[in-house]
């Protein structure tokens, strides 16, 4: 310690002291600070202005029990969860397999399918509107169909998420490729000497050197699938259908109805779920770490 | 250039010239495949810049799938002008830049502090860091928001005399979220930097702030360019923070007033579709000359390098 210390001037520790502490307290203060707010307020039943009461679990209580919403907002997390890991990730892999050989115009197509990326999901959502509206819409033009495609509540959970996956697919596909680069030649050679085929050689040798990516895009796909939220809301704000956990947090404190308590106890169970990958994710990333 | 490439292109060009030669029709079939695909992925954006050159009765008659009879620039006129978007494009400037600018000077210095120097808990430090930008927003979102309301600010700083409704707020959450996953990145990368450049300056007596700025920064360039193009897209792209932190119309950033576009009785889908054109194309511009940074920046965090 007391060597540690000789090395810095009081002139360093000053520097150091306002950097960090500035850098905390802007991450407490404004990130930690609240979540931990949240799950405080989820055991109160303030709206916002009055007294802050507290009536311990009933919010979740009435949350499972009396509010409707709430069930069919964890049902389409769940399928946009479900589509984006079992659909769209494995999409994403399939595509930048393909395009980790070295192909001509390989360029072309990976601009291609990561040009959505870099778009808003709030624009992707009115991108949609173009392609999925009922009476104009391209999707009923080309198949002759009249489905009302975000109006009727049993599809349009689906086709959002396939928009949504439209935008996932890209970035998924970066991150394995970059991943599929790092991986030593030596292996694929060894392996095809052993006469694998191809597949063999990527889903026995290939795909398990893939294991630390494959964490950071399972993480990746799950938080994405949790933060879901601009796309419906600015299709129909999230309504009819398009519910989601994240809708419901903002709705219970945005607009009238100022539910403050009630809308933390949906943030903690968001809450709950998230960490639980968030800790997969860092104890994969710290631990090569000694 | 970038943090992934260097290490992954010398054995590529090693290691494809030795296979055997691929089987013809597979190669064609491979490539009709991705073309497929490409097109697919492009469609939806083809769409957008069509519909908002067509008039809104036209397409109203015919559909967005059909052949046109008029084009015009009519929309984007009005959708630059009418809807005010050179204002919205301002807004997002004034939140956005300082954003970008703070988020990379802070975290720099935050890895720098962590990577470089023996500070006590800085696993724990970047653990936290780390960790709080893989949160979902609408976990904090209703104590920050009643916390904005709280906490006043001079008038001169903000209309509204809090920190909601005001450009700072916007920054600060901004600056807040994104920090963790830049100090994250550029804490990987400067574990990278070989302690040998520093040690002399050290032996010199060199101070914490001129390691950091002198020696330590410079060498970051390729990262800074990389979290700067992703930075910028990504607090470009807000949409929710806009929307639960702000309340007067005029202030908003340009990606959340696209909803301003959209009518309460009756929305005019062409002219939303010119909006939605002009409200991607900085990105778009962006992701076109910046390409390589950006997609570092997207594999920097995602895989160490």
């Amino acid at each position: 310690m007391a060597v540690k210390t000789r090395r810095y001037s009081a002139r360093d520790v000053t520097i150091l002291v306002i950097g960090l502490g500035m850098a905390i307290v802007v991450n407490v203060g404004l990130i930690w600070g609240p979540t931990l707010a949240s799950v405080g307020l989820s055991a109160t039943g303030w709206n916002g202005i009055g007294p802050i009461e507290w009536v311990g679990g009933q919010n979740y209580h009435d949350l499972a029990a009396e509010y409707p919403p709430f069930w069919s907002a964890v049902r389409n997390n769940l399928l946009w969860l479900g589509f984006l890991g079992l659909i769209a990730t494995p999409f994403g892999l399939f595509c930048a397999v393909l395009l980790d050989r070295r192909l001509r115009l390989s360029r072309v197509y990976q601009s291609a399918l990561y040009m959505p990326v870099v778009l808003s999901l709030a624009v992707v959502g009115f991108i949609a509107q173009l392609v999925y509206s009922s009476d104009y819409g391209v999707l009923n033009a080309v198949t002759g169909l009249t489905v009302d495609w975000l109006g009727d509540s049993s599809i349009n959970i689906w086709v959002v998420m396939v928009a949504a996956g439209w935008r996932h697919v890209g970035y998924v596909m970066v991150i394995y490729l970059a991943g599929l680069k790092a991986v030593d030649p030596a292996l694929k050679e060894a392996a095809a000497i052993d006469g694998a085929d191809e597949r063999q050689a990527f889903f026995r040798v290939v795909f398990p050197t893939l294991r630390p990516v494959n964490v950071i895009v399972l993480v990746i796909t799950v938080i994405e699938a949790l933060r879901a939220f601009d796309i419906v809301y600015a299709i129909n704000k999230g309504r009819n259908g398009l519910e989601l956990l994240s809708v419901l947090v903002t709705e219970n404190i945005v607009g009238e109805a100022s539910r403050i308590g009630f809308g933390s106890a949906i943030a903690v169970i968001l809450l709950v779920i998230s960490l639980g990958f968030i800790v997969t994710y860092l104890s994969q990333m710290f631990r090569e770490e000694r | 250039m970038t943090l992934t490439a260097p290490a992954a292109a010398p054995p590529a060009q090693e290691r494809r010239a030795p296979s055997r030669r691929p089987v013809r029709p597979l190669r064609i079939l491979l490539h009709a495949f991705l073309t497929l695909v490409a097109l697919g992925w492009l469609l939806p954006l083809a769409l957008a810049v069509y519909a908002s050159l067509r008039p809104y009765e036209e397409t109203a008659r015919l559909g967005y799938f059909s052949l046109p009879e008029h084009l015009t620039l009519g929309y984007y006129g009005q959708a630059w002008s009418q809807a005010e978007l050179p204002r919205y494009y301002l807004n997002t400037l004034i939140i956005v830049v300082p954003g970008v600018l703070i988020t990379l000077f802070m975290a720099s210095f935050t890895a720098f502090a962590i990577a470089r120097l023996r500070i006590p808990g800085r696993k724990a430090l970047l653990i936290v860091f780390t960790a709080g930008n893989l949160l979902p927003p609408q976990v904090l979102i209703t104590p920050l928001y009643t916390l904005y309301t709280l906490v006043p600010l001079p008038a001169w700083l903000s209309d509204s005399q809090s920190l909601y409704d005001s450009y700072l707020g916007l920054i600060l959450i901004h600056v807040a979220f994104q920090f963790g996953f830049c100090v994250f990145v550029m804490a990987n990368f400067m574990r990278t930097i070989p302690e040998e450049i520093t040690e002399a300056a050290l032996v010199d007596g060199a101070s914490v702030w001129k390691r950091y700025w002198r020696l330590t920064l410079p060498l970051c360039r390729p990262v800074l360019a990389a979290l700067s193009t992703l930075q910028f897209t990504w607090m470009y792209n807000d949409f929710l923070w806009a929307l639960v932190l702000m309340s007067s119309g005029d202030k908003l950033p340009v990606t959340s007033a696209l909803n301003n576009l959209r009518g309460q009785f009756f929305t005019d889908y062409n002219l939303l579709a010119a909006g939605s054109v002009l409200v991607a194309l900085p990105t778009l511009i962006v992701f076109q000359l910046l390409h390589k940074q950006f997609v570092a920046g997207l594999t920097l965090g995602a895989t160490k390098g």
